[in-house]
């Protein structure tokens, strides 16, 4: 079983992929590895770095460098842009050199919320 | 002097006004520093953030500023020394909500008030001068056991 060694709560990332219909933009090698507990959505990077819990997945449409370096110091495990905008070549680079998976969903964060709730997944959401 | 009180890492770094491009980059660094000296991950999560809203305010609101990062063998300490237009009233800047930040800086993820409360919220002891015409100085601490 895929999710054999999750904890309850936690789901694999592959499963956040699935549901989401993302397209991963980079860190595909990552994402096998990867098991998430809860995600937290907003625009506002003060937000994540105030609100957010280690180890979540951003799911955010703020595609400049700071979600990136936001993801980096909230120690969050996964970058998830919403409403299908796809952020610039040196984001994703910043991306690849902290490690974190970037990833992209046609779905609104509204949508994209519910999809995981519905999925028993915590996300938090401050638009 | 106690073992506590020696320095064991001194380091400077240089933070640019209106630099969005890099906004975040002198906060990244120093994180890769300090996971490199094994400092706790809890420890290096706090001091990370405080360390990335100080940096993105002087991004926002000053000029320059220097940055300097003490690290010693329980705590590290950081000081944000910015020359800028300086905060007429710092009470009224610590209430969280409270912001003069533009809408560039809001459609950029920043300015919604919680810089200054997220610094005091993630540190040990955070003290903050400000002279109006002159700049603004940061001083926190992050410790542990």
């Amino acid at each position: 079983m895929e999710d054999a060694t999750a904890e309850r709560g936690q789901i694999p990332m592959r499963k956040v992929v699935e549901i989401l219909r993302c397209e991963v933009l980079w860190g595909e090698e990552l994402l096998d590895s990867l098991l998430v507990r809860a995600c937290f959505a907003a625009d506002l990077m003060s937000d994540v770095l105030a609100y957010s819990d280690p180890g979540a997945v951003l799911i955010t449409g703020l595609t400049t460098v700071q979600s990136i370096h936001t993801a980096n110091v909230a120690d969050l495990s996964a970058i998830l842009f919403v409403g299908g905008k796809r952020p610039a070549p040196d984001v994703y680079a910043m991306a690849e050199e902290k490690r974190i998976p970037v990833l992209v969903t046609p779905l609104s964060m509204q949508e994209a919320c519910n999809a995981l709730r519905r999925n028993g997944m915590s996300a938090e959401s401050r638009p | 002097m106690t073992a506590a009180d020696e320095v064991l890492l001194r380091e400077r770094f240089r933070i640019t006004g209106s630099d969005f491009e890099h906004g975040g980059e002198v906060s990244a660094r120093i994180k890769s520093i300090l996971k490199e000296i094994g400092i706790p991950v809890e420890a290096i999560r706090r001091l990370s953030i405080a360390n990335f809203e100080a940096e993105m305010n002087v991004v926002m609101y000053a000029d320059e500023a220097t940055l300097t990062l003490e690290v010693f063998s329980n705590a590290v300490r950081v000081e944000v020394a910015d020359r800028g237009p300086g905060i007429p009233d710092v009470e009224k800047a610590m209430e969280p909500g409270f912001s003069t930040a533009t809408e560039e800086m809001r459609a950029r993820g920043f300015g919604a008030g919680l810089g200054l409360p997220n610094i005091e919220r993630n540190t040990d002891e955070f003290v903050i001068e400000s002279e109006v015409g002159t700049g603004t100085t940061l001083r926190y601490r992050v410790s542990w056991s």
